[in-house]
């Protein structure tokens, strides 16, 4: 869905996609603590259009003859020349700024709908060995954001024991303290029993090898973040990204076949993708391609001009495309249903697949 | 199994050792009990035996520890995972993962066991401790007492040879207690694991122990040996050996079971006692009426509740975990609105009241009073408690001073021993001068010291007129402090009476002294030594 997201500027098919994802995403919440956060990515979204809205109101560009009002212009000096403040605000502009933040808003949108709908400890499962430590590190560290506005709220309850209001500049040192050495506290508790049970036992491997693992994943990883921004990003052009991308996941793979070996765990669960999670992941992929394929031949829906202004138009591609990702709302089995327990657990593991690669 | 060798423990900055001199060896097969006050080093010895002190406390270990033949200097933790297992005060602390089958197995994956095997284990695990219906239900939606049974079963499936407890059962009500015990015993009868446990309400463990460490605090070498003997001489010990001290019983009985058998004697020396229902009619100064309670799309917590308190009577609320105790002291405070129904304070509404004044009217001490402090001194905290409770300066200090002397005031109040954060943040809700005082789970973490130091603290509060209410699952607390005991479950008051009458009819929340007396209607040592000396 992000792939399609950032293939358009067309706010009609931007707005579709927010519903499909927003659709989704109710349909098939789980009931777990950290999967609430959905209200605030799109309360995020909005922040964001608003940001990218204001600024182009005060540093924008003149471009376009519409002019809606005219701020006073106020005049830098010399060296910084070409940033304006100020000045006209034309319609063109406005709505060109408008769409970029809903784009951007978009993104972020369906990156909050794939925390939401995944587990990220069902992801770790799926981690290469070598990668697990690592994993579960950032597991660890993201399902602490809830623990600590859940710590928050409990010390500010206790707080107003002692007869505070909860507000002002106190209210921020008398709650932060005891919940920033709550969150100390628990960390080391944590480590301390993870370590009791072992986290972190190594297998017999010397630090040459261990080096050469280090240098090998670390190539990957660039390799990797440099050819996924390029294929992400439509302007950057195709021809660094693929090479790159090619030679992060190669060496990323071969870090990570040297790594394992080192580490001697095993896992308790088998994760395999059933033919209801296969279909969510294919239609992500499905919406995606609709809209790429979109992009490339049909400019016109994809990109609607801003200047001259033009009323967005829909194009068919694109809507089935989108409305085939809806199929996930019902294909992918309820959290709320026990029934399915069985299938459920590879099927919202393809859910992180499916939204990752959306 | 355990063996300590000249083990002496000092942490970095401290003034004295931990532990010193620990020269003892635990065998094979055996549940050995760690007892001691708070700070003399329960927590340290058992941390040396899992290799958690010094690896990860950091300070300085001289002699050696061996656990399994494996040496903990050289060893860190992790090593010794298969060897030896690990469950803490607060388990929800430890989980790694979110649902029980994956907890139970992280152990397992951490040490590179093979699949069937773990498949096998987790299911052995599972019937073993009997959460076998729990298996796919996230963590966070377990009982205290299931969550503790989860973490022994997590270090249990590694097939530890070892188990190191501390203070396992110090969250949970009488009946999950039982549960956690039960299945601890059955581990060491069926699969010969070693234990060191450590507990502070002795009355719990001690008939399952089969040797006692006590600890004597700092600079006296531990005494280490069969219960019976150990406990004789130690400070610390459960009211059942206080009670055979006090009749002259030798061997000393260390169970309900074993006083019972020869505690006809005794109660012929007493002869018959009545109890009174003396609860005075006084003043009503907390009046709620039909609460009911709800979280958000949840059943109800309380349902049409009535509740009434009178000036100067201490009253317990007890009833199993999860039963809504918290909920009501929250409402009671005002902190919380009810859904329908009211409380009376006065002529006041407390919830219709800004916190700074309600506070005046009900003071609440909640189950983790640190959440209360924030300043890095307690000097700071004083003086923040007086301007808050606009009383003069230095007026909390003298109340910390009457609860508990020695308090320094230049410490923070992060450092302090449990007792002493109570009575601390006691002593700061006491500044405002309420009418109503709610103490929720006031006795955890406390040695038998600190709770008689609160047990009188808080009669005397209740005889300058102050109404108690406190939340607890602790019968002996109950019973030597409480005029009157409610019981709490399903969203209502089921039983609302005088201690005795409440506490002798339940085989749950009655005493040792009154197991063991019945029935005669005595509760605690203190009445029958009082009533020795009388006859005598």
């Amino acid at each position: 869905m992000a792939t399609a997201a950032s293939r358009t500027t067309n706010p009609l098919i931007l707005l579709l996609i927010v519903s499909v994802v927003g659709y989704v995403v109710a349909a098939r919440r789980p009931a777990r603590t950290w999967a609430q956060g959905f209200r605030a990515y799109l309360i995020l979204g909005l922040v964001v259009i608003a940001i990218r809205t204001v600024f182009h109101i005060v540093f924008g560009g003149a471009l376009g003859e519409t002019v809606l009002v005219r701020l006073p212009e106020l005049r830098l000096p010399q060296w910084a020349a070409g940033i304006r403040l100020g000045g006209a605000v034309s319609a063109e502009g406005l709505v060109s700024a408008l769409y970029d933040g809903l784009r951007l808003a978009t993104l972020l949108i369906c990156v909050g709908a794939a925390v939401t709908l995944a587990d990220p400890r069902r992801l770790l499962r799926t981690l290469p060995g070598a990668l697990y430590e690592l994993g579960l590190v950032v597991v660890v560290a993201i399902s602490l954001a809830p623990q600590l506005v859940e710590s928050a709220l409990r010390v500010r309850r206790a707080q107003a024991l002692r007869g505070a209001n909860g507000r002002g500049l106190r209210a921020v040192r008398s709650i932060g303290m005891p919940v920033l050495a709550m969150a100390l506290d628990r960390a080391v508790a944590l480590a301390a029993a993870m370590d009791a049970r072992g986290y972190g036992r190594a297998g017999d491997i010397s630090a040459r090898t261990r080096r050469f693992t280090a240098g090998l994943l670390l190539v990957g990883l660039l390799g990797l973040s440099l050819g996924g921004y390029a294929v992400l990003d439509a302007s950057a052009g195709g021809s660094v990204g693929l090479p790159s991308l090619l030679v992060g996941v190669l060496a990323a793979v071969a870090g990570l076949a040297v790594g394992s070996r080192r580490v001697l765990r095993s896992r308790y669960h088998a994760e395999q993708v059933d033919p209801r999670s296969a279909v969510v992941a294919a239609t992500g992929v499905v919406a995606a391609g609709c809209l790429c394929v979109t992009s490339v031949y049909d400019v016109t829906t994809a990109f609607p001009s801003t200047y001259p202004l033009v009323v967005p138009q829909l194009a068919l591609l694109p809507v089935v495309g989108l409305l085939i990702a809806l199929a996930p709302a019902g294909v992918a089995p309820s959290p709320l249903a026990t029934s399915v327990e069985t299938s459920a657990i590879p099927a919202r593991r393809a859910d992180v697949v499916g939204a990752g690669r959306s | 199994m355990i063996r300590f060798e000249n083990v002496s423990i000092r942490y970095a900055d401290a003034a004295g050792d931990a532990l010193s001199g620990v020269s003892l060896t635990v065998p094979d097969g055996e549940l050995c009990l760690v007892v001691g006050r708070t700070g003399s080093g329960k927590s340290t010895l058992l941390g040396a035996a899992s290799g958690h002190v010094p690896h990860f406390t950091g300070g300085r270990l001289s002699g050696r520890v061996l656990v399994g033949g494996r040496d903990t200097r050289n060893h860190r933790p992790r090593e010794l995972a298969d060897v030896v297992g690990v469950v803490g005060q607060s388990p929800a602390g430890g989980f790694v993962t979110d649902s029980v089958e994956d907890e139970l197995a992280f152990t397992m994956e951490s040490l590179g066991i093979q699949r069937p095997v773990m498949r096998r284990r987790v299911e052995e695990t599972l019937d073993l401790l009997g959460l076998a219906e729990l298996r796919d239900r996230p963590l966070a939606q377990l009982s205290a007492g299931q969550q503790q049974r989860v973490a022994i079963g997590s270090a249990l499936t590694a097939h530890p040879r070892v188990l190191v407890l501390d203070e396992p059962t110090s969250a949970l009500d009488p009946g999950a207690a039982e549960d956690v015990l039960a299945a601890l015993h059955r581990l060491v009868h069926d699969l010969g694991i070693t234990v060191l446990l450590s507990e502070h309400r002795l009355e719990r463990v001690v008939q399952y122990a089969d040797s006692v460490i006590s600890l004597g605090g700092s600079g006296q070498p531990p005494r280490y040996g069969v219960p019976g003997e150990v406990l004789a001489a130690s400070d610390v010990a459960p009211p059942v050996v206080h009670l055979g001290r006090l009749a002259g019983w030798s061997p000393l009985p260390l169970s309900v079971r074993d006083a019972r058998r020869r505690a006809g004697e005794l109660r012929d020396r007493l002869g018959p006692r009545r109890v009174t229902d003396h609860r005075a009619g006084g003043d009503v100064v907390l009046r709620a009426t039909g609460l009911t309670v709800r979280y958000r799309g949840g059943p109800p917590v309380l349902e049409d509740l009535d509740l009434t308190l009178v000036r100067g009577e201490v009253a317990a609320l007890m009833g199993r975990n999860g039963a809504g105790k918290s909920t009501l002291l929250w409402t009671l405070q005002g902190a919380l609105k009810p859904l329908r129904g009211s409380v009376r304070v006065g002529r006041d509404e407390p919830s219709a009241l800004n916190p700074a004044d309600r506070r005046t009217r009900v003071a609440l001490v909640p189950q983790d009073p640190a959440d209360l402090l924030y300043l890095d001194t307690v000097q700071a905290e004083c003086r923040q408690a007086d301007s808050e409770s606009q009383r003069p300066a230095g007026i909390t200090r003298i109340l910390v001073d009457r609860l508990t002397p020695g308090v320094d005031d230049e410490s923070d109040p992060r450092d302090l021993s449990e007792g002493q954060r109570l009575s601390l943040v006691l002593a700061i809700q006491l500044s405002a001068r309420p009418a109503v005082l709610l103490l929720d789970e006031p006795t955890r973490g406390l040695d038998y010291m600190a709770k008689d130091r609160l047990g009188a603290a808080l009669a005397e509060l209740a005889g300058d007129g102050v109404a108690v209410l406190l939340a607890t699952h602790d019968v002996e607390f109950v019973a030597s402090v409480a005029d009157r005991v409610l019981v709490l479950a399903s969203g209502e008051i089921i039983t609302d009476g005088a201690t005795a009458n409440v506490v002798l009819s339940s085989p749950t929340y009655a005493p040792q002294v009154a197991k063991v007396l019945a029935p005669d209607p005595w509760l605690t040592v203190a009445d029958v030594a009082q009533a020795l000396s009388g006859v005598a």
